[in-house]
């Protein structure tokens, strides 16, 4: 016998019934999902000549681009008096995060079809397992940051300890719509072409290549439904401190959003999911 | 502890597919079905139904009323045809698979081989994929580690263990990929023909570490069309036939069963009719002229084809061949390659075709078959109308598998005369 057995469990499977084991199956597969985010960390960047340095070459050049654009020949301000290089890299940080985990893990159910296929496990640990990948690459872009910072001699202050929060708040934007995308996209692979399409607008009606100041203050309470507002204002806050106040109103919105879009991305997915090898 | 370790009650799966109708090739109505398709996807989305291709949509039932129970320590073997719900049984059992009715009461941990080697990734070195593969069939780390050593004993690559498995050759592939999943150990295994890898002295390794596992005491079900093997490993056989449990009860009688249905009951088929003709049934015959689903390579290929015919005149028959990833491997028209047309009187007629032997690779194959009238309109065609397997194929006469899996096509060539080597002299200076 081996150690992980338990003392015989019972099992029913019949049609529609919520899966009371869920969940404990979900802690007794959590080597599964280890060992599947381990896999897409080391697959990577396997056969590539410069390897880890691409997370660094990306964000990098997107900055040096973004701060010419928007700083230097749109002439927009910046958060008080913070380097506008440093306020584009604050909002870029929280974006490619969250938009790597977007289209990653929307796409995930159906790039281990062989995997949903043939053998059984917890579903939801697919999506989740890409969440490293992009936490990976983040962890790599918070050393660029750090360089930048140090460049243009930026100290941050407290502010900078509740940064590891707002960082799960960035996963926790991007994993719920993920979520119902990757359950969705099964049944309707429609949702193939739309995920990237939003991600590529995303960059423009988010905050990142400018403040989310520029946005008129009656607009400002609308503009914060992009959950995204609330990350990128939530990680300049951290990094730039007293230089990029935090607008309240507006961030309690984007958590509603963030909590509602979490709710309904596990509803469907958890819905949807017994269902996958069906469709796939 | 209870007794019975898999109790499966009313079970029935139903499946929706999609045809696509053929017809002729006008435009106007080549676009209105299109629209027709649009506004019916469309329509299913809304009501959070699957989008199915085709332009017909019907249900099916892969499994229909199953019951049986299966006691802790027992080995029990499925058969059935192709398309009988074997494997879509043992999906349900494992999870993969909901059931549309019915119900399964489970008793223990459960692991199933549906496939030797899923998720292995081409990048990673054996080693790593070990680990993978093991945790995706449900072993934890340290059960992985504690066997490490055996698996790769078993599969016989430790020089390459530290090699991405893109450079492995098949065979190796194969052979770890199957080490991992016999080192697994839990209480109720299932496993699907995973026997059909690797070359004859693996296979009866394999063989040897299945016998093993079902003398250990633990219940195992077991999907395979490898008779022999079946009646070797298991004492107890379930048959399936068209997704019902025809038979459930000692392997020897239950082997005879479905030897038995093979060769009756395919008349009640049912694969609706074309304009001016519609054939009833087909069959694939062995050299007593039963139906069989089992091809030799290298003997006759022996066909009987029922076909109802009209008045209609011209009309011939054509047989397409095509190997397990669907691809036209050979083809025959009675009207182009034997100038031979259909009756014109009306009523049914039985053709007997003797084909050619093919020396055919191991693996699935399947025959479509088609009416078509002179302007080579399909009038009435079946698709998989014959489905067949080679169980092995050896060239050479060799414990050599040629399969169509090698990727070496699906005919070994033979020679018509002794292969003759002379020596060239070098030319005189």
């Amino acid at each position: 016998m081996t150690s992980s057995d338990r003392p015989s469990q019972r099992l029913i499977l019949e049609a529609g019934r919520a899966d009371r084991q869920y969940w404990r199956d979900l802690w007794r597969y959590r080597e599964l999902f280890f060992i599947l985010a381990w896999r897409d960390v080391a697959v990577r960047y396997k056969q590539t000549v410069i390897g880890l340095a691409w997370a660094f070459v990306r964000p990098f050049i997107t900055m040096v681009v973004f701060t010419i654009v928007f700083g230097k020949l749109a002439r927009l301000p910046t958060e008080g008096d913070a380097p506008y290089a440093v306020l584009v890299f604050a909002g870029l940080l929280p974006w490619t995060l969250a938009s790597s985990i977007l289209s990653d893990a929307a796409g995930s159910v159906l790039t281990n079809s062989q995997l949903v296929s043939k053998v059984y496990f917890p579903r939801i640990i697919i999506p989740f397992a890409t969440v490293m990948v992009g936490l990976v690459d983040f962890c790599v872009s918070l050393v660029i940051l750090a360089g930048v910072m140090l460049w243009y001699g930026v100290i941050p202050d407290w502010h900078i300890l509740m940064l590891p929060f707002f960082v799960a708040l960035a996963v926790a934007v991007a994993i719920g719509p993920a979520l119902w995308a990757a359950a969705v996209v099964v049944k309707y692979r429609d949702f193939r072409f739309v995920i990237p399409f939003v991600v590529q607008i995303g960059l423009y009606v988010s905050p990142v290549g400018f403040s989310a100041k520029v946005v008129p203050p009656e607009w400002q309470l609308l503009y914060s439904i992009n959950p995204m507002v609330g990350v990128i204002d939530g990680f300049r806050w951290a990094i730039l401190g007293g230089d990029s106040p935090l607008y309240l109103p507006g961030f309690a919105v984007s958590l509603l959003v963030t909590a509602f879009m979490l709710w309904l991305g596990i509803r469907t997915f958890r819905r949807t999911e017994r269902g996958f090898a069906d469709l796939i | 502890m209870p007794d019975t370790v898999i109790r499966a009650d009313k079970l029935g799966k139903k499946f929706i597919i999609g045809h696509k109708v053929q017809y002729g090739g006008i435009l106007g109505e080549a676009l209105v079905r299109s629209a027709r398709g649009l506004v019916r996807r469309g329509a299913d989305m809304l009501r959070g139904r699957a989008v199915i291709e085709g332009d017909e949509v019907e249900e099916f039932w892969a499994l229909r009323d199953v019951d049986f129970e299966i006691k802790r320590g027992e080995v029990v073997s499925i058969i059935g045809h192709n398309g009988a719900g074997k494997t879509t049984l043992l999906k349900i059992l494992s999870r993969i698979l909901e059931p549309t009715l019915g119900r399964v009461e489970l008793n223990g941990r459960v692991a199933s081989l549906l496939e030797v080697g899923t998720g292995f990734h081409q990048e990673l070195t054996g080693r790593e994929n070990i680990f993978l593969n093991g945790a995706i069939l449900g072993m934890t780390r340290k059960e992985v580690q504690s066997r490490f050593d055996q698996i790769v004993d078993f599969s016989g690559v430790e020089k390459f263990i530290d090699t991405p498995v893109k450079r492995y050759s098949v065979g190796m592939y194969a052979r770890l990929a199957f080490s991992v999943a016999a080192h697994l150990e839990t209480e109720i295994l299932f496993v699907d023909e995973v026997l059909a890898v690797g070359d004859s002295e693996f296979q009866k390794r394999c063989l040897d570490r299945m016998s093993a596992v079902a003398s250990e005491g633990r219940t195992v079900l077991f999907v395979s069309h490898n008779l022999a093997a079946v009646a070797a490993l298991t004492r107890r056989g379930i048959v399936l036939k068209g997704g019902r449990l025809l038979f459930d009860g000692p392997i020897d009688a239950a082997i005879a069963q479905y030897s038995a249905s093979l060769s009756k009951g395919k008349a009640d088929r049912d694969w609706g009719k074309g304009h001016h003709s519609a054939i009833v049934s087909a069959d694939l015959l062995d050299a007593d002229g039963r139906p069989t689903e089992t091809y030799e390579p290298g003997t006759p290929f022996n066909l009987q084809v029922e076909v109802e015919t009209t008045d209609m005149p011209g009309l011939g028959l054509e047989l397409q061949l095509r190997d397990a990833n669907n691809l036209p491997v050979g083809f025959y028209s009675s009207s182009i390659f034997s100038q031979t047309a259909l009756p014109s009187e009306p009523g049914r007629h039985v053709f007997r075709l003797s084909l050619q032997p093919l020396f055919l690779a191991s693996g699935d194959y399947s025959f479509d078959i088609a009416t078509n009238s002179l302007t080579i309109v399909v009038d009435h065609g079946v698709s998989n109308a014959i489905t067949f397997n080679v169980a092995a194929s050896s060239p050479g006469g060799i414990a050599y598998d040629f399969k169509q899996s090698l990727g070496n096509g699906v005919i070994a060539m033979q020679l018509c005369s002794p292969l003759r080597i002379e020596r060239k002299e070098p030319e005189p200076v």
